[in-house]
């Protein structure tokens, strides 16, 4: 079984933000990078299924040259081939110009089984799994917690809303949109590190350059404030002390 | 193509409660634009929902029904809804943002060519159309998006963006919509919805809850929010990561696919305030915040923040509180 997981690189959570001089999105330089965290679970899910069934494991990332990085982690995980598809000009793609690059690679790949995480940490517009399936004309199910292959058919469980599941099946080939959670996700040991170095990397170009967008990201800026927020600074202790103050006086449960 | 047509969302019967939020925002983006809004039911008996819908202010309520749409399948949402907006032609077409919508809302776009602009927390004027607002990197940014494609304009907002009392009433007419759809197009078989063991924690009830997330680093250290949490004699709860990880059980979860809550104070520790997470907390009547990162947006939501170290914050307050109880 061949199974080809798509995967994004992401600002790390952490990084601090800047927004960049165009107004349109954040300044990246000096900016570092990881993996997209529901696309660590959908690479963890592959890798597990490719223990349970055997098979081959192929990861798939859209970006300029920094993205490799990531495509080398998920080499030194265990996946065994990478495919970058090498474009610096994301940013002037939708969803759909994106998920045409990738169903540009995924085509030449015919995985039996494609997977992805349920959004991406950046951007977060949940739709790129579900428009490549679209695209390549295979079935599809989102918010995935756990697979099961039997045959030539899948057994997934979906996470509904409000703590409700539901076991969805469908024939391979198909797509799925992992959830986090599902499974532990696994560092990347001294061997596998070693390993990596000697698993092909393919490199290739975008088949079209960017053409008109459906929708444009216009702005970016930082949100307003909801609320009011009342800051408290001070030492620890001092802080300790406003906080209990404050559950005694204005919010009253002390 | 005109007017805005707004998908509700059903289940056996039953409204999915963002519909309405959903039908408040296109009645209301129609308003502003001077055109029509209508709104559609997929389905199968769907008579008395419909029924309910002909007391809202709506141009036409779409009844969409077919034997194979009883439950839904991606597929069979997908063939049926793509017939009715050729058929409808709408310019906007507005769905509440749940589960089932980003499951076949993206694929639905594509067919026209279009991107859904998903997730909207707000809608406001612009030249040369409306813009529609999003959350980036988990909330630390919001963006402005436009419709610039000649086709319909998908759009899925935010729960709690817009309010489903805001309704309003009026009157419309039914017209039924039968698509074409056979059973050989349905790919997917889905089983019935099912829980994962009886629920034994209640968070929705909870008066005090003190809620930890990623910034804890580690699980030995949710001693520390334990200790908190039982000084206050408040619920423990957790954001998504920390049930993940299985720090915490999944039912201590706080968030669009955990517990909503609504409780006295909420006390977030180590939370950065993802949106997933704000929409099952923001209703909280008090919201404490403790956190490392001062652009973290759960201070968007607190009524109180704390910049600081939650590890030498939180065991301080601990022993406050304890103090102060006596």
């Amino acid at each position: 079984m061949k199974i080809l997981v798509a995967i994004k690189q992401v600002p790390e959570r952490d990084a601090p933000i800047s927004i960049g001089a165009d107004g349109k999105w954040i300044d990246e330089s000096g900016l570092s990078y990881t993996i997209n965290e529901p696309d660590a679970y959908a690479l963890e899910e592959a890798l597990q299924l490719k223990e349970k069934n055997g098979g081959e494991v192929v990861v798939l990332c859209a970006g300029p040259e920094h993205v490799t990085t990531t495509l080398r982690e998920a080499l030194a995980k265990g996946a065994d081939r990478a495919i970058h598809i090498e474009a610096d000009d994301l940013g002037e793609r939708d969803t759909l110009g994106i998920a045409k690059l990738l169903a540009d690679a995924a085509k030449a790949e015919s995985a039996d089984l494609i997977l992805t995480g349920l959004q991406s940490d950046d951007l977060g517009l949940g739709q790129t799994g579900v428009v490549l399936a679209e695209l390549l004309g295979i079935p599809h199910a989102t918010i995935i917690m756990q697979v099961e292959v039997t045959g030539s058919s899948l057994k997934v469980k979906r996470e509904l809303e409000d703590g409700w599941f539901q076991h969805v099946e469908m024939p391979l080939p198909a797509l799925l949109t992992i959830q986090s959670g599902g499974n532990k996700l696994r560092y990347a040991t001294l061997m596998g590190i070693k390993k990596a170095k000697t698993k092909e990397t393919k490199t290739v170009q975008p088949a079209a350059p960017a053409s008109s967008q459906a929708i444009i990201l216009e702005r970016v800026y930082l949100p307003e404030k909801q609320k009011k927020t009342e800051m408290l600074t001070g030492t620890s202790a001092e802080v300790a002390a406003k906080l209990v103050e404050k559950l005694k006086f204005e919010v009253r449960v002390i | 193509m005109s007017g805005v047509l707004v998908l509700m969302e059903q289940r056996g019967g039953v409204w999915n409660r963002m519909s309405f939020e959903a039908l408040a925002a296109g009645q209301q983006l129609a308003a502003k634009l001077g055109i029509e809004c209508s709104a559609a039911i997929i389905g199968k008996d769907l008579g008395s929902l419909s029924s309910e819908l002909t007391g809202k202010k709506l141009a036409k309520v779409f009844t969409v029904q077919h034997e194979l749409l009883k439950t839904y399948t991606s597929d069979g949402y997908l063939t049926a809804l793509e017939q009715l907006i050729k058929h409808a032609a709408p310019a906007y077409v507005l769905m509440p943002h749940t589960y089932q919508v980003r499951d076949f809302a993206p694929a639905l776009a594509t067919r026209f060519k279009q991107v859904l602009i998903s997730d909207v927390i707000a809608i406001h004027d612009g030249s040369g159309g409306p813009i529609f607002v999003r959350q980036l990197l988990q909330g630390k940014l919001n963006a402005d998006y436009k419709h610039a494609s000649a086709g319909p304009c998908f759009l899925s907002v935010q729960a709690g963006t817009f309010r489903a009392e805001s309704v309003e009433a009026g009157s419309a007419t039914v017209e039924d919509f039968t698509p074409q759809l056979e059973a050989s197009q349905i790919r997917s078989k889905p089983g019935e919805p099912f829980r994962e063991a009886a629920q034994t924690v209640d968070l929705s009830a909870a008066l005090l809850i003190v809620s930890v997330g990623r910034g804890i680093g580690e699980q030995e250290n949710i001693a520390i929010v334990e200790e908190l949490a039982a000084a206050l004699g408040a619920e423990l709860a957790a954001s998504r990561p920390i049930c993940d990880n299985g720090w915490l059980p999944m039912e201590r979860q706080v968030g669009s696919s955990g517990q909503t809550v609504s409780p006295k104070l909420y006390l977030a520790v180590g939370i950065s305030g993802a949106i997933q997470h704000l929409v099952g907390m923001k209703g909280s009547k008090t919201v404490i915040a403790i956190n490392k990162d001062e652009n973290a947006p759960i201070f968007e939501v607190a009524d109180y923040g704390v910049v600081g170290d939650l590890f030498e914050i939180v065991p301080a307050l601990t022993k406050a509180v304890l103090a102060a109880k006596g």
